[in-house]
């Protein structure tokens, strides 16, 4: 990198983040004296209110413009979402781990303005007053998540509209479907008319936005005394000028289009996983070429300016979240996971030059933020995934590695068109969705081995004592396994149902009070059907339930089956009275179930088999059920660090683990439970079913000793095309040493910039709790084998 | 130890007419039952792509060097993992032959009266114990092996062969050989070259490439730390070179034993005559030393260091000069 980048990265990486009253403050102002009544035409007024006040931001060495908050790493807040309290806003300034600062002035501002006027009206509150008691139950039990308690519905990943049409395009779309709406047939014309009004009034704040840019480039460059600076102040300004209002004429403005319009996205609303370019390589690539020949673009250049635009991208931290929903996914990072190589929409091979450059720029930027990964596809060249994997081979995690063709597989299985499906990818952790033109909610973790917990103590959580399951029966009456897998279906679909009308509820609550009308603009065909991207208006509405730790629940499964049903060689009661203790004196009974049973994740089809029986019992409970958008609820499986929050609460099971410890991540093996190398974790990975889902994580910790030689890099490849070819979803590597990590634990001051792959996302190991650091370390670490007889592993 | 080495030798003329010390009655019809020690998945140093690694349990040779001793007798084995025993006596209880007790805070075995039949290893629950070696058909490893399969295509990898001396179960190896051959799966041969020239003839059109062990080439040297002599070993991997077969030489690397100027020299100039030109140096290592306290046997090199980086490319270099390709490590 060049010296301008090396300096925004220095800046970018020491700047500590914290927390921006200015959104809430001129939010607060706002609605306090605006008497709009449609709520779509006010969120667009309000959007326009902030984009036209709030501070704007160019700082020195700068190429690409424009921030969140009013500077770099200032966090906003969104209090018609989430109203923090005092006590929020010290536990943000004051908590060990992805800690905000937060000043005198912001708290006398929330505690003066915001707190006075949205308490009671957040979405926060309205969501929790009208959950039922046995949601609340559940949820406070730690059986599931909820996503939309913080921040809003998000999960979208923004197609190719920027790079063909201005927003000056799109208003005159937005005027051609109001010229189309019918007043004499259409009952819900008054709606469409306002959400259309609303996205108009959206797309004039953002170019509002631009030009203010533009303004204060002008000024800059009025006093500006080097030449170089003024210069590229001025030509900053004539790109503020022309983008997002009209299409990118090259590839800076196509950046600074693309930063823009992100910009807008996550200041309208606080969407889960920020928003995201996407397939960034193939949007670009037109600019580049035309760049390049016409030859007002060098490769560097085109470098320099995506590192730039890196560095804003790293600016941005997460806005705060507390409670649950902090613990699970407590990161600064916002999960904007660009894609690169895949198909392009005709099915050939989508790897160009410029995925090549994005990967050169991720090699040398070493961010949490953007995060990045490959989309491999069967058809893409194996100097792409050779190329990925050197940088994988540096141990800070990114970027992961998805299967391209499968993505597609996904897809169309929920019935998308090959175009869509093949213009989709993967954003947030593991997520497929059909890029700009589909809204995949994550609606919350859902707690496998909680579930199975209840069953086990007849619909009673042991933690709590507590009632809040099904009684269905005694387990030391069942004759048979099938009687238990029976008792936990009927407790499974319990917490389903539970969920999922909580999750009704909610979904209407923000199509009504929390349209989003500049995210509406940008996602098919929300223009053409009148309705807000939270109502049903982009082309395809999933809703996702993610299941936590299928392997925990499998294995505890297996343990009972094995032991009581088929060896029997533990009774029922003792394993109960075992886990009820957390084996306070029944060590031989913990280390028979820890080690003596047959787990996922060793090619072991006793235990694959059971772990396969728990997909499908979750597939079938919710794939396919109708969500209130016109669309379906789907399923998926990762836990970025919720598997460590839903163990905190789950007590002793009868997989041998004990109790509060972290469950298995993602569909990886438990800790410890995989003892035959990743070629058997893979196989037994295989055997799931990955095509009925919406995404799958699994994790492989190698040791930097298997990486470090061409040759070893090419069997890695191999691993993940044969993963790839048994249908896995998704791989991803941690190369770092156990030693590392436990130096990193006793010094974290010399290992501040130590990044590590947690979920679906990397983050720096030193900002990890301190569970979370531990389990990072607990997952099986796959030695390069000498040739030797491998060994159990350690108890 | 020598005796139990010397014993061993002067039971065996060549391994195919050797008896099956201690296999049991159904290993007795024509080889159709093997005996392994281990299968490693996904092994990277056992030649192309992703392998899959067979372990035979058996071998001629007793190297001083040896970091698989479990490998060595033809017989199932147990381990005893001394570190992990919480001396909860489970192990005695389960044993029928009343051949574990525990004395003095230590748990001891009777050898003279453990038949090796596993309920010890069975009944631990904190994996203390193991056994190394179990007898499968060919079928059954067959089946094992094709787990794999999608790795080895996807690869250029395939299964390897390794011990022990794989040889030393004639029958199986070489049927074992002939059904991977046939289902087009890639074989490597790891082997010390102690075995029947007939027997490698046969087993030469089933083995897509042989990692062949060259460890000295000093006949009462090689005799004083394997415990046989080098002529069958020499003379075998002449008619390999002459059969045309696919070889990796494979030599071993232990400081003070055969490292000097002098024996690489003498295996240079061995290999230019016979045209084998790709060898692959092993540094000695100590990751098996461990493993003798477990099989309650002295480890004759306890203090010996592994050979630094420098000196194995120093080795390495000399041989490239003399025309060889050289890999350190067999890895590339």
């Amino acid at each position: 990198m060049n010296d301008r980048v090396a300096r925004l990265r220095e800046a970018t990486i020491e700047t500590k983040p914290w927390l921006s009253i200015e959104r809430a403050s001129l939010l607060t102002d706002f609605y306090r004296q605006d008497k709009t009544v449609s709520i779509p035409i006010q969120r667009a007024r309000a959007f326009a209110h902030l984009m036209e006040r709030k501070a704007i931001y160019i700082g020195p060495d700068e190429l690409i413009v424009g921030e969140r908050g009013p500077a770099p790493k200032g966090s906003p807040t969104f209090p018609e979402l989430c109203c923090h309290s005092e006590e929020d806003l010290e536990v943000l300034d004051s908590r060990e781990k992805i800690s905000y600062c937060v000043d005198e002035e912001a708290c006398r501002i929330q505690r003066e303005e915001v707190i006075p006027y949205w308490k009671g009206r957040s979405m926060r509150d309205l969501i929790f007053d009208q959950m039922t008691p046995e949601w609340k139950d559940a949820y406070q039990a730690g059986l599931f998540t909820e996503f939309m308690e913080q921040r809003a519905p998000g999960h979208t990943v923004l197609g190719d509209i920027i790079y063909r049409k201005g927003l000056l395009d799109l208003k005159r779309e937005i005027r051609e479907a109001l010229d189309r709406l019918d007043f004499f047939a259409d009952p819900e014309v008054c709606s469409k008319r306002d959400e259309l009004i609303a996205m108009d009034i959206a797309a004039g704040a953002v170019i509002r936005f631009a030009e203010r840019h533009a303004e204060r480039a002008e000024e800059l460059a009025a006093t500006e005394t080097r030449p170089e600076r003024r210069r590229e102040l001025e030509k900053i300004a004539s790109v503020c000028r022309h983008v997002p209002a009209r299409a990118p004429r090259d590839f800076w403005e196509a950046l600074q289009a693309y930063w823009f319009t992100h910009l807008g996205v996550v200041t309208e609303l606080n969407t889960w996983d920020s928003f995201n370019p996407g397939r960034f390589d193939q949007h670009l690539y037109p600019f580049y070429v035309q760049g390049m020949q016409d030859g007002t673009l060098t490769r560097d250049f085109a470098k320099e300016l995506l590192e730039c635009l890196w560095v804003k991208f790293n600016n941005q931290p997460a806005p705060p979240k507390v409670g649950v929903t902090a613990a699970e996914s407590g990161t600064y990072t916002d999960f904007a996971n660009i894609n690169n190589g895949g198909l392009k929409p005709d099915g050939a091979d989508g790897v160009n030059d410029v995925t090549y450059l994005i990967l050169d720029v991720i090699d040398e930027m070493h961010l949490l933020q953007p995060s990045s990964n490959l989309q491999l596809s069967k058809r893409n060249p194996d100097a792409f995934l050779h190329r990925g994997l050197e940088i994988v081979r540096q141990g800070w995690g990114q970027p992961s590695i998805f299967n391209a063709d499968m993505v597609v597989e996904e897809l169309l299985r929920q019935g998308k068109s090959i175009e869509d499906a093949r213009c989709g990818g993967t954003s947030g952790c593991v997520e497929v969705g059909a890029f700009g033109k589909e809204a995949y909610i994550l609606t919350g973790y859902f707690n496998l081995p909680k579930v199975l917990e209840i069953t086990l103590h007849n619909g009673a959580d042991p933690r709590t004592g507590k009632k809040i399951g099904l009684e269905t029966g005694d387990l030391r009456t069942f004759s048979t396994y099938d009687e238990l897998f029976a008792a936990f279906r009927r407790q499974l679909h319990h917490f389903v149902d539970i969920k999922i009308r909580g999750n009704n509820v909610i979904e209407r609550l923000y199509a009504r009070y929390m349209p989003a009308p500049f995210l509406s603009l940008l996602i098919d065909d929300c223009i053409a059907k009148g309705r807000d991207y939270n109502d049903g208006g982009p082309r395809y509405n999933s809703t996702y339930i993610m299941g936590v730790a299928p392997a925990s629940c499998a294995d505890s499964l297996s343990a009972l089956k094995y032991h009581v049903f088929d060896r029997r060689d533990l009774p029922m009661a003792e394993i109960l009275d075992s886990v009820a203790a957390d084996f306070a004196g029944h060590e031989k009974t913990r280390l028979v179930l820890s080690n003596r049973t047959p787990k996922f994740g060793n090619d072991d089809d006793y235990a694959d088999a059971i772990t396969v029986s728990v997909y499908n019992a979750f597939f079938d409970e919710i794939n396919g059920r109708p969500n209130t958008k016109g669309g379906l609820y789907r399923v998926n499986y990762l836990s970025t660090t919720c598997h460590v929050y839903f163990g905190s609460v789950t007590g002793a099971m009868p997989d041998g683990r004990r109790a509060w410890q972290p469950l298995a991540d993602g569909i990886s093996p438990a800790q410890g439970a995989d003892r035959y190398g990743p070629a058997a974790v893979i196989r037994s990975a295989g055997k799931i079913d990955q095509a009925r889902t919406g995404g799958t994580l699994l994790n492989q910790k190698f040791t930097p000793k298997l990486l470090e030689t061409d040759g070893g890099l090419n069997k890695v490849a191999q691993l993940v095309r044969s993963y790839f070819r048994m249908d896995g979803h998704h791989i991803q590597f941690n190369v770092v040493t156990a030693a590392t990590l436990r130096a990193a634990q006793a010094e974290p001051e010399k290992y501040r910039d130590l990044i590590v792959r947690v979920a679906g996302y990397s983050d720096y190991f030193c900002d990890l709790t301190r569970a979370l650091q531990d389990e990072i370390i607990a997952r099986t670490e796959h030695e390069s084998f000498a040739p030797a007889m491998s060994e159990p592993a350690r108890v | 130890m020598s005796k139990i080495v010397y014993n061993f030798i002067s039971a065996m003329s060549f391994p195919e007419q050797g008896v099956d010390l201690a296999a049991p009655n159904r290993s007795a019809a024509g080889g159709r039952l093997g005996l392994i020690f281990d299968v490693m998945r996904f092994s990277l140093h056992d030649g192309p792509g992703i392998r899959t690694t067979v372990f035979l349990k058996g071998c001629p040779l007793r190297c001083w060097w040896c970091h698989n001793p479990e490998s060595q007798r033809r017989a199932p084995e147990l381990l005893q993992f001394t570190d992990r025993c919480t001396l909860c006596g489970d192990c005695v209880a389960a044993c029928p032959y009343g051949a574990l007790h525990i004395e003095n805070g230590a748990l001891v075995s009777d050898p003279s009266l453990c038949r090796t039949s596993g309920e010890c290893v069975q009944a631990c629950a904190v994996e203390a114990r193991r056994m190394a070696g179990r007898w499968v058909s060919v079928e059954e490893i067959l089946a094992e092996l094709a787990r794999d399969q999608i790795f080895f295509d996807e690869s250029g990898g395939g299964v390897t062969l390794s011990g022990g001396e794989p040889l030393m179960q004639p029958a199986f190896a070489e049927r074992l050989l002939a059904e991977l051959h046939a289902r087009r799966i890639h074989t490597v041969l790891d082997t010390c070259g102690f075995a029947s020239p007939q027997l490698l003839r046969r087993v030469s059109p089933n083995v897509d490439l042989f990692h062949y062990d060259l460890k000295l080439m000093d006949s009462a040297k090689h005799e004083f730390y394997t415990g046989v002599k080098n002529s069958l070993i020499l003379s075998n991997l002449e008619l390999l070179a002459e059969l045309g077969s696919a070889v990796i030489v494979r030599m071993p690397i232990v400081p003070g034993i055969n490292d000097a100027g002098e024996d690489v020299a003498a295996a240079s100039a061995f290999l230019r005559d016979l045209r084998l030109t790709n060898v692959d140096l092993l540094p000695y290592h100590r990751i098996g030393g461990d493993k003798y306290s477990r099989l309650h046997r002295e480890y004759r090199l306890p203090d010996l260091a592994p050979p630094s980086a420098e000196h194995m490319e120093s080795i390495a270099a000399r041989l490239r000069a003399d025309g060889f390709t050289v890999r350190v490590g067999g890895i590339s």
